[in-house]
């Protein structure tokens, strides 16, 4: 009763300070967000207008009244620590105002359109490269394995180096140009509209094979070899010399025992590997012109849409700290040794 | 060390990059587009790598209708839609885009090793609130917090500007590996002998530790080279890039702008491909090279 009692407060006191730590991602990114525009001395609104003019051929004349009315609904006429006030009141409303270049649409419906998108292309993407990188990965490092599986190691330590959007160029070309066998861009086809057809799912997933194949390959690597130097670390380890001692069957130890310890520290490179993933990913959704955040977030940096841009990073930086905590607190399920240790 | 031990030492890494293959395959790659660039800039006419020097859309040795006299067999790797000799290019690509990813690099190992030996030597708060600011900064995308410095200074950034931006992120990594490599060695016999025989705490981290260290700086710097070159070919291919300067992430920006997939100018996004896939194979190699060279512990595994 009473040791349980001491593991539950443990618990709860690191579940606390995961939640505490996702607070001060927040606070520090979206602190950052707020001060490096001011640090560059430049007016978003201003530049955004000026550009317009500069395309419309407007008059310069209007110009500087034009951006002190729209200073003033954005509130960039007042005192920082007010605007930073105002700032974080914003974001913790979610409120990201509207975009520059689609006004009076709002970041928020710009971004919502896009999400889904992006969320079910990496989420597939993200876990079959896991699942088939941990796979090969430890088969890698398993000493029992057919020799033929070596000559694989190159190639995977290859696609680990090289970045998603490289490989998603090739691929393009080869697939998409040349052999005809997918199409060359978009989420769906071009004369559709979204809806929740079986014809229309099919067209979805024939365009996201080429995109996500980049994204797979090019992240599977780096799964592979994490797990395979994990597993020739856990090679010598006492807990496999006493189970190979006992007789155990090949597949049991392999499963059981070497993977079973290997994959704890690939759990923990997931929440890390979320950030490079996504970003990885924008330029991917660009090359093919995926309807996703990341063609959104290079659209907007096209247009100079500056609060596009701060709304969709600040979203995506909110998204990445949540999935890290969700990941850190759920991890103590996985290997019980955590929830012991102090200050985890 | 005196002149006779240097020299063993590197005749001692010589004899052991022929054991350890990835290293010397990593130098190979790097060294064969140095060697490339310099004789390039010996032999060709880099200076056609601004727009407008040939005609656009030149399939590699077609002849241009521009300059049919001057160049009657054409550029050996053609041009792009803005009439830029894609070999050239190359050959200024190259040391740019190595000179952001050096500029970054070293900014970041130097700010991240004092990071880390003042974390590791101070302990207490100190360390708490450098680990945890560590922390916040490997699970926020330094790519994300580049893209909002570039766009604020959008107004025509240079090649060591844009490697300036980039080593505002460049310095978590190597703080938090680093700190971590301190710490263990920290707890070292010999650490502790200078410890007893009372050196000041300074002179140990930085007369004895630092020299140790050094084998594993080199390669955690051949690692943020990489990850901040990474970082600018993708902060110049979203547009975000010099653009008067021929980098490799500007030639991808060009390329996916003028959508030259889509017209199959292999000749103008081949190259840069194969380049930056060079670059990062050639240094990824380098860098699980130089651990397993600095790592003894790992280098009697493999």
């Amino acid at each position: 009763m009473n040791f349980r009692n001491i593991a539950v407060s443990i618990l709860t006191n690191y579940v606390f300070r995961r939640f505490l730590f996702f607070l001060l991602i927040i606070w520090i990114a979206s602190t950052l967000i707020f001060l490096i525009p001011r640090l560059s001395g430049q007016d978003p609104v201003k530049e955004k207008l000026l550009l317009e003019a500069q395309r419309g051929g407007h008059m310069q004349a209007g110009l500087e009244e034009m951006a002190a009315t729209y200073s003033r609904k954005f509130g960039l006429d007042k005192p920082l620590i007010v605007q930073y006030g105002h700032y974080m009141k914003d974001l913790l409303r979610f409120d990201f105002g509207p975009s520059i270049a689609y006004f009076p649409k709002s970041v928020n419906s710009l971004i919502g359109d896009s999400v889904i998108w992006t969320f079910g292309l990496l989420s597939v993407c993200t876990f079959i490269a896991f699942f088939v990188g941990t796979m090969a990965g430890a088969l890698l490092g398993w000493p029992r394995s057919p020799n033929f599986l070596q000559y694989i190691f190159m190639p995977i330590l290859t696609l680990a180096a090289i970045p998603y959007y490289l490989l998603a160029l090739v691929l393009i070309y080869i697939f998409a140009f040349n052999l005809d066998w997918f199409p060359l861009f978009g989420g769906y086809a071009v004369a559709t509209l979204p809806n929740w057809s079986f014809e229309f799912s099919l067209q979805v997933a024939h365009h996201a094979i080429l995109p996500g194949a980049s994204i797979v390959l090019a992240s599977l690597g780096f799964w592979a070899l994490g797990m395979r130097g994990m597993m020739v670390t856990n090679q010598g380890e006492d807990f496999m010399i006493a189970a190979e001692a006992k007789g155990l069957r090949g597949t049991r130890l392999f499963f059981n025992y070497a993977v079973r310890n290997a994959i704890l520290p690939q759990t923990t490179a997931l929440a890390l590997s979320l950030g490079t993933v996504f970003t990885g990913s924008v330029l991917v959704e660009v090359i093919f012109r995926y309807p996703g955040l990341g063609n959104t977030l290079y659209q907007a940096i096209r247009l100079n849409d500056f609060f596009v841009i701060r709304g969709m990073i600040f979203i995506v930086i909110v998204t990445l700290g949540l999935a890290t905590f969700i990941i850190d607190v759920t991890y103590p399920l996985l290997d019980p040794r955590v929830s012991y240790k102090k200050g985890g | 060390m005196t002149k006779k031990t240097f020299r063993r030492r590197v005749e001692d890494f010589l004899r052991y990059v022929r054991r350890n293959p990835s290293l010397g395959v990593g130098i190979l790659l790097l060294l064969s587009l140095l060697l490339f660039v310099v004789i390039g800039y010996a032999t060709y006419e880099v200076e056609r790598y601004r727009p407008l020097s040939g005609g656009p859309d030149l399939a590699p040795f077609q002849t241009d209708n521009y300059h049919p006299e001057e160049f009657p067999n054409g550029y050996p790797l053609g041009t792009d839609r803005q009439g830029r000799d894609i070999m050239a290019v190359m050959i200024a690509g190259i040391p740019l885009t190595l000179q952001i990813g050096l500029i970054a690099g070293l900014i970041g190992i130097t700010v991240g090793t004092l990071l880390a030996f003042i974390s590791a030597y101070y302990g207490g708060v100190v360390d708490q609130v450098i680990s945890t600011i560590v922390d916040v900064g490997l699970t926020i995308p330094g790519i994300l917090i580049l893209i909002v410095i570039a766009v604020n200074l959008q107004s025509g950034l240079t090649v060591p500007q844009m490697g300036l931006a980039v080593s505002a992120v460049a310095w978590v990594w190597p703080a938090r590996t680093i700190r971590a490599q301190v710490l263990v060695m920290r707890e070292q016999l010999y650490v502790e002998i200078a410890r007893l025989s009372g050196t000041s705490g300074f002179s140990i981290m930085f007369k004895e530790m630092l020299p140790n260290l050094a084998p594993y700086i080199g390669a955690s710097l051949v690692g943020s080279v990489a990850s901040a070159i990474l970082a600018s070919v993708g902060l110049e291919a979203l547009g975000l890039g010099p653009f008067d300067s021929p980098t490799l992430g500007m030639t991808i920006y060009w390329n996916i702008q003028f959508s030259s997939i889509l017209h199959g100018m292999w000749w103008w996004f081949g190259p840069p491909i194969l380049v930056l896939a060079m670059i990062f194979v050639g240094l990824f190699l380098m860098t699980a090279g130089l651990d397993e060279w600095s790592n003894p512990r790992l280098r009697k595994r493999v």
